[in-house]
């Protein structure tokens, strides 16, 4: 049973579908083990944006301040969407490899667990 | 010759059970239309009975005193300036989140309780929900006008009831009472009668309380204790409640069990911000949050389920992983609120040295391993003239609404992230807790009104950060950013002759 | 046994109430806080209007508790003379 309701076919109007962002989709990003930032982004971006857009602009200006970002080799970085192994393509739009609204991306950068041992 | 004086036993009976009538001309399922739709049986309302056997004439007189006591306290503290004896500035953002995120919430417990008076078909809990309805708006009442002292000196009091409507982090309490108002009458009873009255209400009014009157803030003691007063009440009413739905049919056990479940996580969720505010806002210490945890949650909360297990009920599903938070629940809290103090209705800051200290000697396994490194770094960033801010919108969890700043807690540098797909769309959580209680009933939260989604459908003002704040009632660069150098600072400063 | 306990506002009425308490609970514990006291005892604990009285020295209703009472735990019963509070277990 979906809902516990008085009316035995009730409903609920999903408020987040990708229609009511005018033409944007929602995307999360998590970098793990660096609670300077206390909790995953939510970028707002067209699906046609490209990778390399997301990662190279902004989640560049999100995360940019934290001293390792800049030391990042993206080669060894390790990405997985709703929690199942992801091989990003920077120049394909996040729409055509699978990143639709409301997808989860998180990834992290082994050797850069951090700072001061506490995953800052 | 003066009349005899009847015992509170036959007083009680003639002013609740004998005001109730039989009906002749209706049926009784089309006058309580509510009671049957969540499965609970009730075979004998008659067994309903409030242990305190309180009546509404023993009811005003009482309640009338109580109000008496508290106004002249509120009279004396406004008269005597009160609010420049409060510990330190700090102290009343603490109170500004009790006002935006508390007191609003004790006037849906009000219609809740309305509401639901009005559905049962046991004239004792129609009477006892009656009480608390009352009890409820009075307490939103009391709390605005003791507020409204702090109002004439302070920022961030002006613009309460907008912000409850429209600020991010204060859809969190509007949703619980949200869900548990929109859900049938006897889930509601267990929600906020049982499960948050019970043990969760202690841990904000009784030891948070406490620290308001240790921080000199009287008017704030003096409402809460009023309030809590009633509390008591209620949380005798709650387990009266929880007896008699289990008594009345062993059917109601299950169900019992899963609404117990799903609101103790509900309500551990919405009190995180209390835990920030007893561990990093009351500059004079009562306890830590841990402890007072240990004293309500785990002994108080564990006496009751060990009382409980003879009807075959257990503990809430999700304690074990509560017992692992409160090791970090209000430390990751305030470092969400610190690094988003610009969005925030109140001020934030780093702990002073001396704090720093109180919590690694409160959270030895925790503190110093996990948390006091990002304050020396903040402290550092601060130093060099860059205060940390995070710009960016954050995830929120579709069910409690918070964001999502849990991290696993047998991994505690690692953020706790779950998801369930319903009907082809992805749903994001903090935690097991919250995506079972959506998986469960994926229709009603499918339309959770997240705040960061609002605001990227353009329902919130902006779109940059100052319009959005000003939407939501804050004004800006007084009521948001870091305590130091605020005007709620340079005022303090000013009357207490410091430069 | 699990601990009952009730807490009460930290003023005149009360520490005479808390008298009473332990006058006719003998292995109670007594905890100040800041504005709060606290009174616990294993498994039952009992308010006798009686003993109010006499350290109050004048009439005294039970329901009066509640001006003064900030939070309880245990099973409550309340008639004219007492007020209990139980855990079972």
């Amino acid at each position: 049973m979906p809902v516990h309701a008085y009316t035995s076919d009730y409903t609920g109007t999903v408020r987040d579908l990708a229609e009511n962002f005018h033409g944007n989709h929602v995307v999360y990003v998590c970098w793990e083990r660096h609670l300077l930032f206390s909790c995953p982004f939510a970028f707002l971006v067209p699906p046609q944006t490209s990778f390399r857009t997301l990662r190279d602009q902004l989640m560049a200006e999100a995360y940019g301040a934290h001293p390792q970002w800049a030391q990042i080799d993206w080669s060894q970085v390790n990405w997985s969407v709703s929690g199942a192994p992801f091989e990003p393509q920077l120049d394909k739009t996040l729409e055509e490899q699978g990143l639709d609204h409301k997808a989860s991306l998180r990834f992290s950068t082994p050797g850069l667990d951090g700072m001061s041992g506490a995953g800052i | 010759m003066a009349a005899k004086k009847l015992s509170l036993k036959d007083k009680y009976a003639l002013l609740t059970r004998d005001l109730d009538w039989e009906f002749s001309y209706e049926e009784r399922k089309e006058a309580f239309p509510f009671e049957e739709f969540e499965g609970i049986k009730i075979t004998d309302w008659s067994k309903w009975e409030d242990p305190f056997r309180l009546t509404m004439d023993a009811y005003w007189k009482y309640q009338a005193e109580k109000e008496k006591k508290l106004y002249a306290i509120f009279d004396a503290f406004a008269q005597n300036n009160g609010q420049l004896n409060v510990t330190d500035p700090r102290y009343v953002n603490a109170i500004k989140i009790f006002l935006t995120a508390i007191s609003p919430q004790e006037y849906q417990a009000h219609q809740g309780f309305a509401h639901v008076g009005r559905q049962y078909g046991g004239v004792g809990a129609r009477v006892a929900c009656q009480m608390q309805s009352l009890d409820e708006l009075r307490h939103v009442q009391t709390q605005v006008h003791a507020m409204s002292q702090y109002n004439k000196y302070f920022d961030g009091f002006q613009n309460w009831s907008q912000m409850q409507d429209r600020l991010w982090y204060l859809s969190v309490p509007v949703s619980f009472f949200h869900d548990a108002r929109s859900a049938g009458p006897f889930e509601f009873l267990v929600a906020i009668g049982f499960s948050f009255e019970y043990v969760l209400t202690n841990l904000l009014f009784v030891p948070f309380m406490s620290g308001a009157a240790y921080n000199g803030d009287m008017a704030t003691v003096t409402f809460g204790f009023s309030a809590q007063s009633d509390e008591a009440r209620h949380m005798t009413l709650g387990l009266e409640v929880i007896k008699f739905l289990l008594e009345q049919h062993e059917d109601n056990v299950p169900i019992v069990q899963k609404w117990i479940d799903k609101w103790f996580w509900r309500g551990t969720r919405l009190l995180t911000v209390v835990a920030m505010m007893m561990d990093y806002m009351l500059p004079n210490k009562v306890m830590s949050w841990k402890e007072a945890w240990g004293m309500y949650f785990e002994e108080a909360g564990g006496a009751l389920f060990k009382d409980l297990a003879r009807y075959g009920i257990r503990m809430p599903k999700f304690a074990d992983q509560i017992e692992k938070e409160k090791e970090h629940a209000s430390h990751q809290a305030w470092w969400t609120f610190y690094t988003y103090g610009q969005a925030a209705g109140f001020h934030t800051w780093i702990p002073t040295d001396e704090e720093l200290d109180w919590l690694s000697e409160k959270y030895p396994e925790t503190f110093d391993k996990y948390y006091r490194p990002r304050w020396e770094y903040a402290k550092q960033l601060e130093a060099e003239g860059k205060r940390f801010y995070n710009g960016t919108l954050l995830q929120l969890c579709s069910t409690c609404q918070l964001p999502l700043m849990f991290t696993e807690m047998d991994d505690p540098t690692l953020i706790s992230q779950r998801e369930t797909h319903y009907h082809g769309e992805h749903y994001h959580f903090c935690s097991d807790g919250c995506k079972e209680i959506f998986e469960e009933e994926p229709e009603k939260y499918v339309q959770s009104w997240l705040p960061v989604h609002q605001i990227y459908q353009g329902n919130c003002g902006g779109p940059d950060l100052p319009g959005i704040l000003e939407f939501c009632g804050i004004n800006v660069g007084n009521d948001n950013l870091d305590i130091k150098g605020s005007p709620d600072e340079q005022r303090w400063k000013q009357w207490k002759g410091v430069a | 046994m699990s601990k009952v306990y009730i807490a009460l506002q930290d003023n005149d009425v009360s520490r005479y109430i808390v008298e009473a308490i332990e006058e006719d609970n003998p292995e109670v514990t007594i905890i100040h806080n800041p504005a709060m006291i606290r009174i616990e005892a294993e498994g039952h604990l009992v308010v006798k209007r009686e003993t109010v009285e006499e350290k109050l020295g004048r009439d005294w209703d039970l329901q009066e508790l509640h001006l003064n009472l900030i939070t309880l735990g245990g099973n409550v019963d309340e008639d004219d003379d007492r007020l209990s509070l139980t855990w079972n277990v």
